[in-house]
Parts: C-alpha cells; sequence; structure tokens
C-alpha cells in the first residue's frame, strides 16, 4: 500500500460547508492547502455535490474549492495525530501523513439517536440519513413514511423525501408547539431562514406537523412495518415502510478531544478566532455548536482567514457570525429534549448496537468506563458514536476517553507498511485497559 | 462515463445510474438486513453518513465495508452478511 507524506501550511479536516470556507479563504491568502474528507463527494452531508452539483449556495462554494487551488483528499477517514502537527488519514490507497502548520476542523456533525423498543430493525433510520440516501438512489417512491423526533431537520428531510416519492403520513416533533412557535417567530431576523421554512411548510401542505408527540415502540418482523407514537395521554399506532427518527444533531468532536482540545458541555470551546486551546488548532461548524450551514459557512471563512494570519479580514466578519451565534442558542431552547424521552427504553432494548449492550445492563453501571468495562458499551465498531449520546442523555455520562485509531481501520495503515516513522509513532496506549 | 453500471448485488443483477450508494443498491435488490448483529440481530443502515457501521457489507472481497459511503462500480461484488 502506498503512504504519501504532505507538508502543507493548512490541513482542513471535513469538505462540508464550514471546511470548504475555510480551505477557500487560507488559498486565498495563498497559503498551501489541503481538505481530507471521509465521504466521496463534497459539501459534506448538507450539500452532497455528487447530487445537485452547481445548485445555488452549495454550488458557489463548491465551484469556488474547486478553482482554488487546494489539494482535496476525498475518501480520506482522518484516524490519528500521532505527534505534534501530523495527522494520518486513511485513504483507499494507502495512509495520507499530513504535516501540518494550522489545522482547521469543520468535522461536522451527527444525529442523535436514542434508544426505544424496535429502534434497531432495519428501516428505522436518521431523517438525514435516509434523505442523504435518498439522494444517491435509495428507492423511496411510493414507500410510507414516518418522520419523528426533533429539530428542524425533521422539516427538511420529510420535504425532500416527498418530492422524491415518499407517502409522509406524519412528521412528529416532540418538542412542545410552544417553543417551536417561539423559535418560528424568532426567525425574523433571518429572512432567508424563514423563507426557507415557509417554502418547506408550503411543499408539505397535507402532511401533518404534529409537535409534543414522540415515538415510543417500532415494530415489524424483518424490517420496521409500524410505529407506535404518543403525546403523553394518548398512543396511536401508523403503518410505515420507514421510520425516520433523529433528535437533533451532535457534534464530531471526537478529533478535537484526542488532539486534546478544551470542551465545554460537548462543543469545542473556541475563541474569536475559532481558535481552540490546542496552538495552531481551529474549529469551526456544528463541532463548536449546533447551528446550521450558514453558520458554519461564516465560522469556517473566519477560521481559514486567522489560520492564514489575516486576523483584519476575519474580523469583519464577527457581525454576520454574531447574528447566527442567536439562531444557535434559539435552535438549542427551541428543541431540548423532553425528560420523558429517557423512559422509553424498555430493560431488554438495546443501547450499544454495535456490542448489543441492554439498557438493564447499563443500569447498573456507574460511568461510561464501568460500562466499558462490565459491558463493553461504546466499544464496537461506531467507537460509541451512536451510543454516547444517548448515555449521556440517559446517564449525564461523558465520553473522556477517545483514543486513536478513531476509526477502524486497515492492519497496514496501524503498521505503517513503507513508513517507518508512521509505524515508531503509533506506539499510543492501547485500549486495552479501558 | 456510462449510463447505466451492472453490479451483483448477493450474485442479483442490479443495475443502477453513476453516482448510486452501494446501500442504495442493495435496497433496490430487495436487502433489508445487511449485517446481523453480535447476538444475531438483522439490522440495517442507520445514520446514512459513515458514522455508525451497521450498513457494513462485503465489497468486491473487502469485508466491513460502509456501504453508505461507497458509490457503485461497473462490475461490483456485493455480498450483504444478513
Amino acid at each position: 500500500m502506498a503512504n504519501r507524506r504532505l507538508q502543507l501550511e493548512v490541513t482542513v479536516v471535513g469538505a462540508g460547508p464550514a471546511g470548504i470556507a475555510a480551505a477557500c479563504m487560507a488559498a486565498d491568502q495563498g497559503r498551501k492547502v489541503a481538505v481530507v474528507d471521509n465521504s466521496p463527494w463534497l459539501g459534506g452531508q448538507i450539500w452532497r455535490a455528487s447530487a445537485h452539483p452547481g445548485r445555488g449556495l452549495a454550488g458557489h462554494w463548491i465551484n469556488r474549492l474547486r478553482q482554488s487551488g487546494v489539494s482535496v483528499f476525498s475518501n480520506a477517514t482522518a484516524f490519528a495525530a500521532p505527534a505534534p502537527h501530523v495527522l494520518l488519514a486513511e485513504t483507499p490507497d494507502g495512509v495520507l501523513e499530513l504535516n501540518w502548520n494550522k489545522l482547521i476542523l469543520a468535522t461536522g456533525g451527527r444525529e442523535r439517536f436514542l434508544p426505544f423498543p424496535g429502534w434497531t430493525l432495519p428501516g428505522v433510520m436518521g431523517p438525514g440519513g435516509l434523505y442523504a440516501m435518498v439522494k444517491s438512489g435509495w428507492p423511496i417512491a411510493g414507500k410510507r413514511v414516518v418522520v419523528a423526533g426533533s429539530g428542524p431537520l425533521l422539516l427538511a428531510a420529510a420535504d425532500g423525501l416527498k418530492q422524491a416519492g415518499a407517502r409522509v403520513s406524519l412528521v412528529a416533533e416532540q418538542a412542545d408547539w410552544g417553543r417551536v412557535v417561539r423559535f418560528g417567530i424568532n426567525l425574523w431576523q433571518h429572512p432567508g431562514k424563514l423563507l426557507q421554512g415557509a417554502g418547506v411548510k408550503a411543499r408539505l401542505l397535507g402532511v401533518p406537523y404534529r409537535c409534543g408527540c414522540w415515538p415510543v415502540k417500532a415494530e415489524g418482523a424483518a424490517q420496521v412495518e409500524r410505529v407506535t407514537l404518543t403525546n403523553g395521554s394518548r398512543s396511536w399506532t401508523e403503518d410505515c415502510d420507514y421510520l425516520a427518527c433523529g433528535f437533533h444533531l451532535v457534534p464530531n468532536t471526537e478529533l478535537a478531544c484526542l488532539l486534546g482540545c478544551a470542551m465545554a458541555e460537548g462543543f469545542v470551546q473556541v475563541n474569536e478566532f475559532q481558535a481552540t486551546s490546542v496552538p495552531d488548532v481551529f474549529c469551526a461548524g456544528e463541532p463548536t455548536g449546533i447551528g446550521g450551514a450558514d453558520r458554519a459557512l461564516v465560522e469556517g471563512q473566519v477560521a481559514g482567514l486567522a489560520a492564514a494570519g489575516a486576523w483584519d479580514q476575519a474580523q469583519t466578519l464577527f457581525g454576520r457570525r454574531a447574528a447566527w451565534q442567536s439562531f444557535r442558542a434559539g435552535l438549542d431552547q427551541a428543541f431540548a429534549l423532553r425528560p420523558e424521552l429517557r423512559e422509553l427504553a424498555a430493560p431488554d432494548t438495546v443501547v450499544c448496537r454495535c456490542e448489543d449492550v441492554r439498557f438493564a445492563d447499563l443500569k447498573r453501571c456507574e460511568s461510561l468506563r464501568d460500562a466499558r468495562l462490565h459491558t463493553r458499551c461504546g466499544m464496537g465498531s461506531c467507537q460509541g458514536r451512536t451510543c454516547s449520546a444517548a448515555v449521556r442523555f440517559l446517564f449525564g455520562w461523558e465520553n473522556d476517553s477517545i483514543r486513536p485509531p478513531l476509526f477502524p481501520v486497515r492492519l497496514a495503515s496501524l503498521t505503517g507498511e513503507s513508513s517507518p516513522s508512521v509505524n515508531h509513532n503509533l506506539e499510543t496506549p492501547q485500549p486495552s485497559n479501558k | 462515463m456510462r449510463d447505466q453500471l451492472n453490479i451483483l448485488v448477493n450474485g442479483k443483477p442490479v443495475t443502477v445510474p453513476p453516482g448510486t450508494l452501494v446501500a442504495a443498491a442493495v435496497a433496490q435488490a430487495g436487502v433489508s438486513s445487511f449485517h446481523t448483529s453480535v447476538h444475531h440481530e438483522p439490522r440495517g443502515p442507520l445514520c446514512g453518513m459513515g458514522v455508525c457501521f451497521e450498513c457494513c457489507v462485503t465489497i468486491n472481497g473487502q469485508a466491513y465495508s460502509r456501504s453508505c459511503l461507497t458509490l457503485c462500480e461497473e462490475g461490483m461484488e456485493v455480498q450483504t452478511n444478513g
């Protein structure tokens, strides 16, 4: 397997809105920049260039990146940081060793999943995940879909699924109507968002959007066939081919944690220039707070300019960024999880899907470390990415142990075939004493 | 670029346009269980974005490949483990 070593002034991890904006701005300042992203497309989850190249804001930024002279590595998964200013990424052709002066983390977010009976059945998926796959060929025409969980993504996904031919029978938002309405009213500060929301709502005419209700049980033989929902006082059942269920978003902070960046309430702490507590490491977008693509774009631009030393230019964007911070705070408030969701899992409900660890097994544990030692919770192939948000909400456990490799990688990537220095540097603590 | 790609999912021919995910082709083949969990429960994709590893299948002999992060290529052979 071929290994490549690159010397870069700025390395960006993640090619979503924040990463693309950061890379473009740093390249504009004359810096030598590379972007690595673990997917085959540009634009991250929200833009997914392969589906709609050239459209609107996404097309503008993706084209700008393509013309910027930035080296783009798709299908490249950052998995270790064996030495200061060194990042390793696995690609289908071998390992990239990125030697950077400045590093920008734009790792995005993922959907939050909460366990309830039947949530592991095939056909129960994240709304964003299902919609993303529909854009890349997943057959949905004529299928009955219930969309449930929380956050603005539910409406966006329902809209996209309906346009792709799905029969969306219900959008069930767990947050109460009052909170969602207050959030909607506050959108006057962001007319673009208001118009976007109004458009989605108009296209969804005929699809009920019910607040204050949530799924309690999914059932089916080989895959999901029906879902039972409740509004706290009344329960009912909806037949479906898919249950698209996710509870807002959580940040991808594993790489930031591995590098030792200071965190606050699950998010990466940054200063006004998007600099983390670790020298020369910047962070932008969802890892610093769940605020969507517009906020990520501004943060990415600030991070890219700051990483290139263009402090004055970065400062000119502070005002625009501040407006999006209030949008972020509004999201947090409107879509805060209701406590009833902690009661959904039955004793035999799987919480950690990789290791099939059940709720009753976890209830006997005192911490995530304790749970790892006794049940292997969070130690499977996703390395706790799915269950860590759930156990944080259910039990208040923080994931305080992030170790390389950040993703499962080939043995050859770890041993660093034909690259002795990589081999040497990877002698890091092994997870045997977890 | 070809208009259509021909791949095999568990030996069954599936024809898809370029840009189709392997996960989508598996669904088009009518397969819902992509693999089984450590306690042999059927599982399919959950996150659709490379995080959860529930969509893993064998692609051209490479076990444990995330089908939600892999685009179909002409002649690809996909084996689910459900």
